[in-house]
């Protein structure tokens, strides 16, 4: 173990944040250059030096609180130098000595007893009406013993207890109290009045339970060194979580991630492809322009640069567990849709449906791909996929339309609820297309497992690409173009 | 401890006469400077504010549009008596915009001007004489490092650049010097402090990135909006302005495809108070919503999130 600032890169990087060696030195300098005791300046001057992306500051957040809980940092020397002892001992010394408010923790426990349920619920309140951060760390701290029921060395995560102390608070009859001591009498008629006072209630109760987490994480610290409950809570970067099994609040960090994602490869894409804009001289067509000026080769003709661009026909099952791999894919290749000469889109459950008119004349893909699922006409007979029935249904009326152009895409879990697989018809489809992609949002693992039968489709398409990640999808959609 | 100050470094490294005076003496002393200049700063924006001074880095400023990138520049400039000087990015931005370019124009009219009889020597002379400074129109980059006068270097809206003209930037702000081959070498003069600002529509390159602390502004909180509101919007009250940034983050809330910017809020704020409001209802909001939302979309999105039916609460 070196030191605190290098175990603390470590954990960065560990979480996926790239930290190169000349931003650790920075890091180093401007904790020599600044005041330590000062604990926000501190954060912000790591920040920026060790993180470069807005999107990663929430997995920097959770990691400095870990390895920083309530520690004031006494001297440079501290966080620099090397220790003889191990690191997480020093973490849990470094705790306990430093800690002003964390002291009374050990007593908590015996004080809260005087306090009964009642008496904590209206703690709360009156710290939340008054905005009151002293009285609300306390009111947190007596939520957290009273109710977490942490146990020494139980390898449970933070969100177990927050879970279980939250559960005991009732927030939402804390909001519902908030939100009416705002509104005076007259003013309660009002539909904007009363919103209002509803959304300042509800930030209210997202610094309360950001105090419990606090408080929890804390603790949680003292008990198992910052080093081990880093990694019990690193959380994946917004580009690296895994679309299938993302939860609410994941999910809408996907959904945050997308438009600049796509955004930022559309001008990639475009950038690369105007500096590419000329191939080499084509001799018979300027000779041919030089007659007109004398057999003066004034005006050089150019080859096309690359071969032209590809026809992209996406398939993809939009059925409830995938549905949101396929929005992501839908909007991030109709991001880049001036890359490709052409792009179709058709979406299936057991019926499918053509819905490349819905992107057309839109700026912003997310618009059509929000009207999909009312607008698209899917479901032909149960509502679960059918993969072999949509295929065939494809087959029927666009197999003509294929040529050496279109590259074709297939977005699914190829889970077919045992249904026939019509391997047949992706197979005649290769046959007629450049090329045939399929793209699965599971683990390779679990492919072939249960109803999957990705290695029925697999011996006729050009590759089968696990692809779980926004930045995995980023990737491939990249390379098409 | 001394011999690794970093500012003592570089101004060794480039031969600078005495190190440029700290500017600012802790991140609360940015804070109050700033607010003295109407720029409402937070814990991060002053932290890395101080830390730059400090460091001699430039800040690679991001964050959505219309969040006080640019304003804070500004603003920092102000507060410590320098000159701002700003170079406007777009894409197409070369060295004849950034760097230096010849005044051909002034050349010419000195070479008709001279008339050389055509002696090789004559020439000679008259080339010396029209490569010299006189002649050369300096452009934002090459005028901040060799200005004598304080400045502040304002780098803005950078991710529109070619990856060709970032590269020629970052080289300016690693060398901190300027060689025109006609003149030689140009050194700095001094460290200006450096803001580059971003919206984030190109990933930047990683060299760029590793060089500058990096320092993201996002949407304020309702209480710096607030502040913010009162100190840009004359004669308006702290009631009716704690009540917009109030709507202002609501309206942030709801899943919009543009979310109002702090130049919106102060917009509408603006328009409240010619209207002679006092307090923001339901008829008001509709009516000037399409102030703060640019997209038809949204501002139904809007209307019916906001001010349609209320649901009891549960
Ligand atoms: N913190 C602040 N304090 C005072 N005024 C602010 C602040 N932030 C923004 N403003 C106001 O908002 C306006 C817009 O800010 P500014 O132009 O700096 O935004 P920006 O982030 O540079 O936007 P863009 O990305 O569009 O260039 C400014 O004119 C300023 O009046
Ligand atoms: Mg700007």
């Amino acid at each position: 173990m070196l030191n605190l600032l290098g175990d603390f890169i470590g954990e960065l990087r560990a979480a996926g944040i790239p930290v190169s060696m000349s931003e650790h030195v920075d890091s180093a300098r401007a904790m020599e250059a600044i005041d330590l005791s000062d604990r926000s300046l501190v954060k912000n001057s790591l920040a920026a030096t060790l993180v470069k992306d807005g999107d990663h500051m929430p997995v920097f957040n959770t990691a400095f609180e870990v390895f920083f809980a309530n520690r004031s940092l006494a001297s440079v020397e501290e966080m620099l130098n090397a220790e003889d002892e191990d690191s997480d001992e020093m973490t849990r010394e470094g705790a306990a000595g430093a800690s002003g408010p964390g002291q009374s923790r050990g007593e908590g426990g015996g004080a809260s007893s005087s306090m009964s349920a009642q008496e904590l619920a209206d703690l709360l309140f009156r710290a939340l009406r008054d905005g009151n951060r002293e009285a609300l760390r306390q009111a947190a701290n007596e939520a957290v013993t009273r109710y977490a029921g942490m146990e020494p060395g139980r390898p449970v995560g933070g969100t177990y207890y927050l879970y279980r102390t939250l559960r005991n608070l009732e927030l939402d009859k804390l909001e519902e109290r908030l939100s009416q001591v705002s509104l005076a009498p007259g003013e309660s008629e009002d539909v904007l009045v009363q919103r209002l006072a509803r959304d300042e209630a509800r930030a209210r109760v997202e610094m309360l339970k950001a105090e419990i987490e606090r408080e929890i994480r804390e603790r949680l610290v003292d008990d198992r060194g910052a080093q081990a409950l880093a990694k019990s809570v690193r959380k994946p970067l917004p580009e690296d979580l895994d679309v299938m099994h993302a939860n609410r609040d994941e999910m809408a960090q996907l959904e945050r991630a997308l438009r600049p994602l796509s955004r930022k490869l559309a001008v990639r894409l475009a950038r690369r492809r105007r500096r590419r804009h000329r191939g080499p001289i084509d001799l018979r067509h300027t000779v041919r322009r030089s007659l007109s000026t004398g057999g003066v080769p004034i005006d050089l003709r150019f080859k096309p640069p690359r071969p032209a661009k590809p026809e992209i026909i996406v398939i993809a099952d939009i059925s409830g567990s995938v549905a949101s791999f396929a929005r992501f894919t839908l909007h991030l290749v109709h991001a880049i849709s001036s890359q490709f000469s052409k792009v179709r889109s058709f979406v299936f459950v057991d019926g499918l449906d053509e819905v490349s008119r819905l992107f057309e004349g839109v700026d912003d893909p997310s618009e059509a791909v929000a009207r999909i699922n009312a607008e698209a006409d899917v479901i032909a007979f149960d509502g679960h996929s059918d993969y072999g029935r949509a295929f065939l249904t494809f087959h029927e009326r666009f197999a003509d339309q294929i040529t050496k152009r279109s590259t074709i895409l297939i977005l699914g879990d190829a889970r077919n609820n045992y249904h026939q697989a019509h391997a047949e018809v992706i197979a005649d489809l290769k046959y007629r297309a450049r090329a045939v992609y399929w793209l699965n949002p599971e683990p390779t693992s679990y492919w072939d497992s249960g109803d999957s039968i990705v290695s029925q489709y697999a011996p006729y398409c050009d590759k089968v690409i696990e692809c779980r990640t926004l930045r995995q999808l980023e990737a491939f959609v990249g390379e098409l173009a | 401890m001394s011999a690794l100050d970093p500012r003592e470094e570089l101004a060794q490294r480039l031969g600078l006469l005495h190190l440029p005076p700290l500017r600012f003496d802790s991140p609360r002393d940015v804070r109050e400077r700033l607010a003295q200049h109407d720029y409402l700063s937070d814990d991060s924006i002053a932290s890395v504010t101080f830390l730059a001074d400090r460091l001699a880095k430039p800040i690679l400023v991001e964050g959505p549009a219309g969040t006080g990138k640019t304003a804070l520049a500004k603003a920092v400039a102000d507060s410590i008596g320098a000159r701002l000087i700003r170079l406007q990015c777009y894409e197409g931005l070369d060295e004849s915009k950034a760097l230096y370019e010849w005044n051909y124009r002034k050349q010419l009219l000195r070479i008709q001007a001279g008339r050389p009889e055509g002696s090789a020597e004559e020439w000679s002379h008259l080339e010396e004489d029209i490569f010299a400074e006189e002649f050369l129109l300096t452009r934002p980059l090459l005028e901040a490092i060799t200005a004598t006068d304080p400045v502040v270097l304002l780098i803005d809206e950078v991710d529109r650049v070619e990856l060709e003209t970032e590269a020629l930037l970052l080289e300016i702000l690693s060398e901190y010097q300027v060689s025109i081959p006609e003149l030689g070498t140009v050194k700095a003069q001094q460290i200006p402090m450096v803001f580059l600002t971003s919206n984030n529509t190109r990933e930047l390159s990683e060299a760029l990135k590793r060089r500058c602390l990096y320092l993201y502004v996002g949407y304020p909180d309702v209480e710096r909006e607030r502040d913010i509101i009162l100190s840009r919007v004359p004669g308006i009250s702290t009631a009716l302005a704690e009540q917009i940034a109030q709507v202002v983050r609501s309206l942030r809330m709801l899943d919009l495809k543009k979310a109002p910017s702090v130049s919106e809020t102060l917009d509408w704020a603006r328009t409240l108070v010619v209207l002679g409001r006092e307090e923001i209802g339901e008829a008001d909001a509709t009516a000037t919503l399409h102030i703060l939302l640019k997209y038809q979309s949204d501002i139904e999105r809007a209307t019916k999130e906001l001010l349609g039916r209320s649901k009891p609460v549960a």
